[in-house]
C-alpha cells in the first residue's frame, strides 16, 4: 500500500487584521497541503485579498499565526519570505524585458553566476509558452501573454506557496476560460500549492482542489468544491456558490429541480405549481413556478423536456439527497 | 481663414515680433564691431566670437558650467526623495505639493535677500554662533561660491520636485509590492525599479534647473558678492559697464547654443518634456 505523505505548507491560525476604520480580516484559519490547489472566495469586501496580502508579507497581522512550511514567518519581511505573487494587475516592470522580469527574482536571491539564471529563465518561459518574447517589453505583449511572465517570474523562484490575486480578472471572457485550463494543467505539471484568490465562484469551483468561502473578514466554510456547493453551511455560501430555492427550510439547487405532468414517484419531495414563467438560458432554460404553498421555485432544464406552458399545472420535485438545510 | 491659422496666428505672432526677430538682432549685434559709447557700428567682424576663447573668458565659462552641474546634482539628490514621499502620502499631496510651491508667493529677489541677512557676518546664523560662543570669528558664509550654490538649489529645488512627483504619482503601488516580493529589499527596489521609471521625469527636473541656473545672473550677482562671476553676470556687464555689445551678444549666443547641447544630449526624451 502506497502511503501518500501530506505536508502542510502554509497555515494560518486565527489570523485578524484591524484597519484603522475596521476590522478586514477576523480569526481566519486554515491550512494548505503541498501541491494542493486552494481558493479563498467571496464577494470583494470580503477581506480575501488582505489575506492574501498579510501572507505575502505586505502587511502584519494584528494578531494570529503565519506559518511557512511548520516556522513562524512572525515579523518576516515580504522580501525574506519564500512565496511569490501573481497580482491582480500583473505588476510587470514596464522597462525591464520579458526575460529580465523573469530574471528580477533570481538575480535577488543568488550571489552566484549568470549561468544557472540564463537556464532557470528559459525554462521558466517554455512552461509558460513564451520562448522567443524574451525581448518584448511588457507593453509589447497581449494581456494573456503577461499574465504568464507573471508566473513565470513568480515561479522560476520556486516558491512554497504561489498567492494568486484574481489573476484572470484582467483577461476577457473568452481568453479567462482558456487561462483557466492552462493555469490548472500548469499547476499539476509543477505541483506547487496554488492559493488563489477570486470572487468568481464558478472559477473556484472550477479549478480547486478545496474552496474556502469568506464572509465580512470570517472564514464560512471550507471544503472541497462538491461539498461546499451540495451541502453548504449556511445560507450565504448556498446564495453565493450558486441559484438556491428555499422550499419549506430547505434547499434545492435548480438543476436538482424536475417538473412533469405525471404525479411523481413516492419516494421523493414534491408539491402541486402553476408553470408562471420560461426564460432562454442559452444552453439550458430557466423555468419559474409557484407551488401550491405560494412559494416560487426555479428549475433548471434542457430545451427538448421543456415542453410546459405558462399556466399549465404540473408536479414540481427533487430527490431528497438533493436538499440541503442550512442554520 | 481655417480656425486652425486663427488659433495659431497670436501665438505666432508674439513669437516672431517678440523672440525670433529681437534674435536676429542680437545676432547682428554679435556680428558688428563695438560703438565708442556703447552700441554697434560697421565694418562686419566675428572678432566677439573668437575673443571668447581667451582664458579668462574660458574660465568664467567653466565655473557656469560646473556650479549650475553641481546645483542640478544636488537639487536632483534632495527632490527625490521628497517626491516620492509627496507621492506616496494620500490625502496630504495637495497640501505638500502646495508648501513646495509656497516660496512663489514672494519675490525671488526678496527671498536671496532674506538668505543674505541669514548668511552675513552680522546675520542671524553668526550672531547666534557667536552669542553661543561656538565661534570667535564670524563664518565666511556669504559672497563665495559654496553660497551661490545654496542660492541656487534653493531657489530651482520646486523645479525639480514638481516634475519629480509627476512621474512617482502615477507609479503603480504594485510594482514596489512586486519588487519586495521577488526579494528586493527597499532600497533596492527603490534603485532598480522605481529610479529607472521615474528617469523622464529626472531629466526633465535636471533641465527645468540646468538651464536656468547656467544663465543665472541674481544669485551669482547678490550672494556671490561680484566674486563668483557666471556667464549671466559677464553678459550683464558687457551691456552695461563694458559698453561691448558685440561681445556681450556673442556670449548670450553661445549661453544659448549651449544649453541645446545640452537638450540635445539628454536625447529626444529630453525635447519631448519640454
Amino acid at each position: 500500500m502506497v502511503l501518500i505523505k501530506v505536508e502542510t505548507v502554509l497555515e494560518l491560525k486565527a489570523l485578524t487584521k484591524d484597519f484603522p476604520t475596521h476590522r478586514a480580516v477576523d480569526g481566519v484559519s486554515f491550512s494548505i497541503e503541498r501541491g494542493e490547489f486552494f481558493s479563498l472566495v467571496g464577494p470583494s469586501g470580503c477581506g480575501k485579498t488582505t489575506t492574501l496580502r498579510l501572507i505575502a508579507g505586505f502587511e502584519e497581522p494584528t494578531s494570529g499565526q503565519l506559518l511557512l512550511d511548520g516556522h513562524s514567518v512572525e515579523g518576516l519581511p515580504a522580501y525574506r519570505r519564500n512565496v511569490s505573487t501573481v497580482f491582480q494587475n500583473y505588476a510587470l516592470f514596464p522597462h525591464l524585458t520579458v526575460a529580465q522580469n523573469v530574471a528580477f527574482g533570481l538575480e535577488r536571491r543568488s550571489k552566484n553566476g549568470k549561468q544557472g539564471i540564463a537556464e532557470k529563465i528559459g525554462k521558466a518561459l517554455e512552461l509558460v509558452h513564451l520562448t522567443g518574447k524574451e525581448a518584448r517589453l511588457p507593453h509589447q505583449i497581449s494581456g494573456g501573454e503577461r499574465q504568464r511572465v507573471a508566473l513565470a517570474r513568480s515561479l522560476v523562484l520556486e516558491p512554497q506557496v504561489l498567492l494568486l490575486d484574481e489573476p484572470l480578472s484582467a483577461l476577457d471572457a473568452k481568453l479567462r476560460k482558456e487561462m483557466r485550463h492552462e493555469l490548472k494543467n500548469l499547476q499539476r505539471r509543477i505541483g506547487v500549492a496554488f492559493l488563489f484568490v477570486t470572487h468568481d465562484q464558478e472559477e473556484a469551483l472550477s479549478l480547486s482542489d478545496r474552496v474556502a468561502i469568506m464572509s465580512r473578514g470570517s472564514l464560512e466554510q471550507v471544503g472541497t468544491p462538491q461539498d461546499v456547493y451540495r451541502l453548504p453551511k449556511s445560507r450565504f455560501v448556498a446564495e453565493f456558490l450558486g441559484d438556491v430555492n428555499w422550499i419549506n427550510g430547505a434547499g434545492v439547487r435548480p438543476e436538482a429541480v424536475r417538473v412533469s405532468r405525471a404525479t411523481p414517484p413516492q419516494v421523493v419531495r414534491s408539491a402541486g405549481a402553476v408553470v408562471e414563467g420560461q426564460t432562454f438560458m442559452g444552453n439550458c432554460i430557466h423555468l419559474r413556478a409557484k407551488l401550491e404553498s405560494g412559494v416560487e421555485c426555479v428549475a433548471e432544464m434542457a430545451q427538448q423536456e421543456c415542453d410546459f406552458k405558462d399556466g399549465e399545472k404540473v408536479y414540481v420535485w427533487w430527490q431528497a439527497t438533493d436538499e440541503f438545510r442550512v442554520p | 481663414m481655417k480656425l486652425r491659422t486663427v488659433f495659431i496666428a497670436p501665438g505666432a505672432v508674439v513669437m516672431i515680433s517678440l523672440f525670433f526677430l529681437p534674435l536676429l538682432i542680437v545676432l547682428a549685434y554679435s556680428l558688428l564691431t563695438r560703438g565708442a559709447y556703447g552700441g554697434v557700428a560697421l565694418p562686419w567682424t566675428a572678432e566677439s566670437y573668437t575673443r571668447i576663447f581667451d582664458p579668462l573668458y574660458l574660465a568664467i565659462l567653466w565655473r557656469s558650467v560646473w556650479i549650475a552641474v553641481v546645483s542640478t546634482a544636488l537639487c536632483l539628490v534632495l527632490a527625490f526623495p521628497l517626491a516620492l514621499y509627496i507621492a506616496r502620502s494620500g490625502p496630504r499631496k495637495t497640501l505638500l505639493l502646495n508648501l513646495v510651491m509656497l516660496p512663489f508667493w514672494t519675490s525671488f529677489l526678496i527671498r536671496t535677500y532674506a538668505w543674505m541677512f541669514l548668511l552675513r557676518d552680522t546675520g542671524l546664523i553668526n550672531t547666534v554662533l557667536q552669542a553661543t560662543h561656538v565661534i570667535r570669528e564670524p563664518l565666511p558664509l556669504l559672497f563665495n561660491t559654496g553660497a551661490v550654490i545654496l542660492g541656487l538649489v534653493y531657489g530651482y529645488l520646486p523645479f525639480m520636485v514638481l516634475p519629480l512627483y509627476a512621474t512617482l504619482e502615477k507609479l503603480d503601488p504594485a510594482l514596489l509590492d512586486a519588487a519586495a516580493d521577488l526579494g528586493a529589499s527597499p532600497l533596492v527596489a527603490i534603485w532598480q525599479v522605481i529610479v529607472p521609471i521615474s528617469r523622464p521625469g529626472m531629466i526633465a527636473g535636471c533641465l527645468l534647473v540646468f538651464i536656468p541656473c547656467l544663465g543665472a545672473y541674481l544669485t551669482p550677482d547678490l550672494m556671490g558678492g561680484g566674486k563668483t562671476v557666471m556667464i549671466g553676470t559677464l553678459v550683464q556687464n558687457q551691456f552695461t559697464a563694458a559698453r561691448d555689445w558685440p561681445f556681450g551678444a556673442a556670449i548670450s549666443l553661445l549661453l544659448m547654443a549651449m544649453v541645446i547641447v545640452v537638450m540635445r544630449a539628454l536625447g529626444d526624451k529630453g525635447e519631448e518634456l519640454l
